[in-house]
């Protein structure tokens, strides 16, 4: 558990004691387009938070400048008590801040064991561990096991959203953003998903959930955020979320 | 035509693509993974060969000079693209293109002015200055065979970098996706400069190599770019193997005419790539869809 000894918290801040992370008035700009307007939210160490939102409302934006990959962005970024606001993107992911992006970013040219290792370069594992870690991820996730020679880009869309979230989970990282994991996946699929992010969040791992399937979602968070055209418009508890309609109606209807 | 003449014709033209071969593959390797057309790239290879010219008369040893040249040249690389290209990154190819253009006429404009414009002998390493003579075969001159080794050996040390190393699948993944190799925690910055300067160091071995060959003049490196890019769009952009072997055809093709149609041999090589272009679009080896 981190206990920030300056932690910035004080009138108004996020309802989480101490927030492993921390954004602050985050504003994002495509060119002249201000898309983000002063988001403000926090995550807790082992929480599940989902960001939901009607397509374009600014989800995708706001993880991306948490990453750093929004040139034109302001605001601040703290992450398990470091200030990170200024650094650059694989600074962030050494810190611990894993991201499974929107579009899966699948290398292509490289096999699914490449695709994995390049999970692990930051590590710098000896050849020995890197192999073992590839092998954990095998025996968890089967389907990529049976394919690691194979071109990545060749396997089905659902075996490729699997690949990006194991090649996130590969370096242990603290949190993980996940930007619409279950998109285009058989609800079979979806399932064993909503499973992992279970054993994630038991073993320590915070979320930040992006997720059209609001249901699923509000099920398995903790707390949500409703984005509406680039402001926060609700934040709370994800089962009074899930008990009254009104909110999700007005906001997530697609 | 006797068939020594042949053999003596088509062995410099494979020493001649070696030279190709070692020029366009940092040429297209600095493409693939930076999206730079790097028009400077003529330049650094002339000034391999002066920076050759400089070492050999400070220690009088070639050897040396082998080694020295790539990693100073290399280190100016580095130095170009740190503080010219780098800002010029998201800003679209037209700019490092004009930087690299311009670049490339300071640098003739440097060495004119530092060791004139009459250019400068090179003489064969001593080692290398004999021959071998084959019965039947004709006779192939050492300096010709310990380029092409020179070369075979290089290629093969960084296809093994780029396919048996982690450094090499960095770079692989950073050629077709930089921004999620920064995501899991790679630095795309600093394999952006190595590379750069890897290019420019292969280009200054280039222009050492072919020192001995070839004459040395600040204007070396203007038609050997031209030829340069033509093997690289023959061979495919960032295709290592068809930079190879595109290199070799281009080098064979260029000698041949020269023997037989004298007339055409500046010709030839374009139409060759006219030929190639015809059939394959993205060259012999070309994927076509590179990321950029
Ligand atoms: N590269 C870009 N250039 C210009 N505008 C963009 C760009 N990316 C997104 N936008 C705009 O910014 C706004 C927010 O987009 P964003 O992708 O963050 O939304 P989202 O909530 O992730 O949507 P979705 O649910 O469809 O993924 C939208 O209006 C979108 O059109
Ligand atoms: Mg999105």
């Amino acid at each position: 558990m981190p206990m920030c000894a300056a932690s910035i918290s004080a009138k108004g801040g996020p309802a989480v004691a101490d927030p492993l992370l921390e954004v602050r008035d985050l504003n994002a700009w495509y060119g002249p387009a201000h898309v983000l307007q002063g988001v403000s939210l926090a995550v807790g160490p082992g929480e599940i938070v989902a960001l939901v939102g009607r397509n374009g409302a600014g989800k995708t934006t706001t993880v991306r400048s948490i990453m750093g990959l929004i040139p034109k962005r302001s605001g601040s970024v703290r992450f398990d008590c470091a200030d990170l606001s200024a650094r650059p993107t694989h600074e962030r992911f050494g810190r611990g801040l894993g991201y499974v992006p929107e579009d899966r970013r699948i290398v292509p040219g490289l096999t699914v064991r490449e695709n994995l290792v390049l999970g692990l370069l930051a590590a710098r594992l000896g050849k020995a561990a890197e192999a073992q870690a590839i092998e954990a991820v095998a025996q968890r996730f089967p389907r990529l096991g049976e394919r690691l020679g194979q071109e990545a880009i060749t396997m089905s869309g659902g075996e490729q959203q699997m690949l990006a979230i194991a090649r996130a989970m590969l370096s242990n990282p603290k949190m993980i953003l996940l930007d619409e994991p279950s998109e285009g996946i058989m609800p079979a699929l979806v399932d064993e998903m909503a499973d992992l992010f279970l054993d994630l969040k038991r073993g320590g791992t915070s979320l930040l959930l992006i997720e059209q399937n609001v249901e699923l979602a509000l099920e398995i968070s903790d707390r949500a955020y409703v984005l509406d055209q680039g402001r926060l418009v609700h934040d709370g508890s994800s089962a009074d979320l899930l008990a009254d309609p009104t909110i999700r109606d007005r906001y997530c209807a697609v | 035509m006797t068939l020594d003449l042949i053999v003596a014709q088509l062995f410099t033209g494979v020493a001649l693509g070696a030279v190709f071969v070692l020029l366009s593959t940092g040429l297209s390797v600095i493409f693939g993974m930076l999206g730079v057309v790097n028009f400077a790239h003529g330049a650094f290879y002339m000034t391999g060969a002066y920076a050759g010219v400089f070492v050999l008369a400070l220690t009088g040893n070639f050897w040396i000079a082998l080694v020295a040249v790539p990693v100073l040249i290399g280190v100016m690389g580095l130095g170009v693209e740190r503080f010219l290209i780098r800002p010029l990154y998201g800003r679209g190819q037209d700019y490092p293109l004009l930087l690299t253009f311009g670049l490339g006429y300071v640098l003739i404009e440097v060495v004119r002015i530092l060791f004139g414009t009459d250019g400068m002998p090179f003489e064969t390493p001593p080692l290398l200055s004999g021959g071998l003579d084959i019965e039947g075969l004709g006779y192939f001159p050492a300096y010709r065979l310990f380029v092409i080794a020179m070369t075979a050996a290089l290629m093969l040390g960084l296809w093994i970098l780029l396919e048996r190393t982690r450094y090499g699948l960095i770079i692989r993944g950073a050629a077709r996706d930089p921004e999620i190799l920064s995501v899991l925690g790679v630095d795309t910055r600093k394999v952006f400069l190595l590379v750069f300067g890897l290019g420019t160091g292969l280009a200054a071995l280039a222009g050492l190599l072919a020192a001995p060959m070839r004459s040395v003049n600040p204007e070396m490196g203007v038609a050997v770019l031209i030829e340069a890019f033509v093997v690289t769009v023959i061979g495919g952009m960032g295709s290592l193997l068809g930079g190879a072997v595109a290199g070799m055809l281009v080098g064979i093709v260029v000698s041949m005419t020269a023997l037989w149609m004298p007339e055409m041999s500046e010709i030839s090589m374009f139409a060759l790539m006219a030929l190639v272009l015809l059939v394959r679009p993205h060259g012999l080896f070309g994927r076509g869809a590179l990321a950029r």
